[in-house]
């Protein structure tokens, strides 16, 4: 077949020249290299966001009360003087809520959890001090997000009931408040919105100890005391069971929570879940990558203008040639076919070699970044190709100016 | 006997910075099937431009000229090189294999070029260059053969399609006279055994005396042609 005799022709024509052929297709490896380097790098900080989001609990589902819009809201004319409301009482989710949407949904749920966030402040034992949050957690918590408790226990009903002022630390901030002391049991001073409490520490969870800021969890009833809060929740996070369908849940809980407030003037329910947030930063992170990547493809078109031109040379160079295979019958299109393989051969080399050097790139930069690396095969199918459509595009106007050479002036071509 | 090429009123002018320039004129030339036939001139007599337009390799700019009674002006790029493939077997000066290509795939190149498969192909290349001789050096690179090599490989490749015409310009200008002389009897064994017609183009008169006719041409015209054939080789 010529197609087969067309391409060893082309890669025999670059071994004999080697070195030319390296430097031409350099601008189609720095192209394809730095594309393949920036998606696959753009890729791994995407993975690792969106894993690091899903470990946050992004299938958790979280049902909160918001106010009526204008519109919806029933008598009461006088709201804007107040500006928006604190909920009352009767507007916060109860625990008979919950009680009654478990009943209703209770095989569809894994864990439902409470958390009262207290606040921001300050950790101090002897004389060292750490900046702390400080969040009420139901006894449930420790099992819903996974928290690994490494001595001690976690916060427990009796806890919540007596309102005892225990806490669960992290262990990053043992490790900073009392090195190689045993935690569990001592006094902990925490100052939070200027007051300072005592607490006992009764159990520390496993951390990542390089964050600044580490939280405190205490009982519910401890942390509502604290803040000042009424009984009842403005937020309560569902955890799904393994089984559930996470965004059918979402709807169904949407329309639970929303017919038990719907005799509510000022305020309903809604929930929502993490995993359209994901998807929007995924997206984002995905567009932004590309666009970089576009603009590394720029490259690519001084490569393959790089390529045009050692066609040319060739093409000059080998007149002669081309002169002698039209007179043993060589049509314009087969002169026109063997020169466009052999600038498709060029890209494709090159492009497989820029491949090569992406993944390189790619790895080192992930690595650097502290994500690991992803490869996406479909990019890389896509920039081979790409590169050999630089080839014919770029093969093309040589190749037609060497098919169109008159046969007579090729051949006598000194 | 059966007429192959016919040449009516060749003219062929070329356009040099604006003025026409005339290199053939009034060029009337018939060749039988199976005549051995040369064309001699000095250089820039026309006999080049003859060759490349009888090889179907130029246009005249009017006149005739029918190959195996079909007129050859009327062709379009893609018959012509039908033609050249087909109908007609090229050997040059300068040998013109085309280089880093073996011997015998600078054989089966035509024939790949006619769409003839690879395996027949080589089949057939190998064939043809035991036949000039050349068997044990299929796999040498043009740059790692002699001149008198190269151009029976040339010679071999030349009749890859199994032509009717062999158009050779100045087949043995670049070898020794020993070297040429095993040249010119390989054309003679192709005429004599296999019946090819060949139409030599030589400056030469002692060559031309082997071939049955001499055409002789000056400055662009016929001047005369007639009877050779005084070749002792067989």
């Amino acid at each position: 077949m010529l197609v087969f005799e067309n391409i060893s022709r082309a890669i025999s024509g670059l071994w004999a020249n080697k070195m030319r052929a390296l430097l031409t297709m350099l601008g189609i490896i720095i192209g394809i290299g730095s594309v393949i380097g920036i998606v696959s790098v753009g890729q791994s900080m995407t993975n690792g966001i969106s894993e690091s989001m899903r470990e946050m609990g992004v299938g958790n589902i979280t049902v909160s009360i918001e106010e009526k819009s204008d519109e919806n809201r029933q008598g009461n004319g006088n709201y804007f003087i107040f500006g928006r409301s604190q909920p009352r009482r009767e507007d916060l989710i109860s625990d008979d809520m919950i009680a009654e949407y478990r009943r209703a949904y209770g095989d569809y749920i894994s864990h439902i959890y409470r958390t009262e966030s207290v606040g921001s402040g300050r950790a101090q034992y002897s004389l060292t001090e750490e900046q702390i949050n400080a969040v009420g957690a139901g006894s449930e918590y420790a099992a819903a997000n996974g928290l690994n408790i490494l001595t001690g226990r976690f916060l427990k009903e009796d806890d919540e009931r007596r309102q005892r002022k225990v806490c669960v630390v992290s262990s990053g901030l043992c490790s900073r408040l009392m090195p190689g002391e045993d935690p569990i049991g001592k006094e902990l001073d925490l100052t939070i919105n200027g007051r300072l409490y005592v607490f006992y520490i009764v159990g520390v969870y496993e951390s990542d100890s390089a964050s600044r800021t580490q939280t405190v969890y205490m009982p519910l009833s401890t942390a509502k005391r604290i803040s000042g809060a009424d009984d009842g929740y403005q937020s309560i996070t569902v955890v799904p069971a393994a089984s559930t369908d996470t965004q059918q849940f979402t709807d169904a809980t949407e329309r639970f929570f929303a017919s038990l407030y719907s005799a509510n003037k000022n305020y309903t329910a809604s929930a929502s879940n993490m995993e359209s947030m994901v998807e929007s930063v995924t997206d984002m992170m995905t567009n932004v990558s590309l666009a970089i990547a576009v603009i590394a493809g720029i490259s690519l078109l001084v490569g393959g203008i790089g390529v045009m031109n050692i066609m040319l040379v060739s093409i000059t160079e080998r007149t002669r040639e081309i002169g002698t295979r039209k007179a043993l019958g060589a049509t314009n299109g087969t002169i026109m076919m063997q020169f466009i393989t052999e600038s498709v051969i060029i890209c494709a080399i090159g492009g497989l070699m820029g491949v090569g050097v992406g993944l390189i790139i790619g790895n080192v930069g992930a690595n650097l970044l502290g994500y690991s690396a992803a490869v996406s095969l479909p990019t890389i199918m896509a920039a081979v190709r790409f590169s050999m459509a630089i080839g014919v595009f770029f093969g093309f106007y040589p190749a037609g100016k060497a098919a169109r050479l008159n046969p007579i002036d090729a051949l006598r071509y000194e | 006997m059966e007429k192959l090429i016919e040449l009516t009123d060749i003219y062929k002018s070329y356009t040099v910075g604006g003025e026409q320039l005339p290199v053939l004129q009034d060029i009337n030339l018939t060749v039988s099937r199976g005549e051995f036939v040369a064309i001699v001139g000095a250089s820039g007599s026309g006999k080049s431009t003859l060759m490349n337009i009888i090889g179907a390799l130029d246009r005249p700019t009017s006149g005739s000229y029918m190959l195996e009674g079909r007129d050859i002006r009327q062709m379009n790029d893609k018959q012509l090189s039908r033609i050249r493939n087909r109908k007609i077997g090229f050997v040059f000066q300068t040998f013109n294999l085309i280089s880093r290509t073996s011997a015998v795939k600078n054989v089966c190149l035509p024939m790949l070029y006619a769409g003839i498969p690879a395996d027949k192909a080589m089949k057939r290349a190998r064939r043809l260059l035991e036949q000039v001789d050349m068997g044990e050096r299929m796999k040498h690179n043009p740059n790692e053969l002699s001149g008198g090599q190269k151009q029976r490989v040339a010679i071999a490749r030349s009749m890859a399609n199994d032509p009717q015409i062999i158009l050779a310009d100045e087949p043995t200008g670049a070898l020794d006279s020993v070297t040429g002389r095993m040249i010119m009897d390989l054309f003679h064994d192709l005429h004599k055994k296999q019946g090819k017609t060949i139409v030599l183009i030589t400056h030469s008169p002692q060559l031309a005396q082997e071939c049955q006719r001499i055409v002789s041409i000056k400055d662009g015209r016929i001047v005369s042609e007639m009877k050779g054939g005084k070749y002792a080789g067989f």
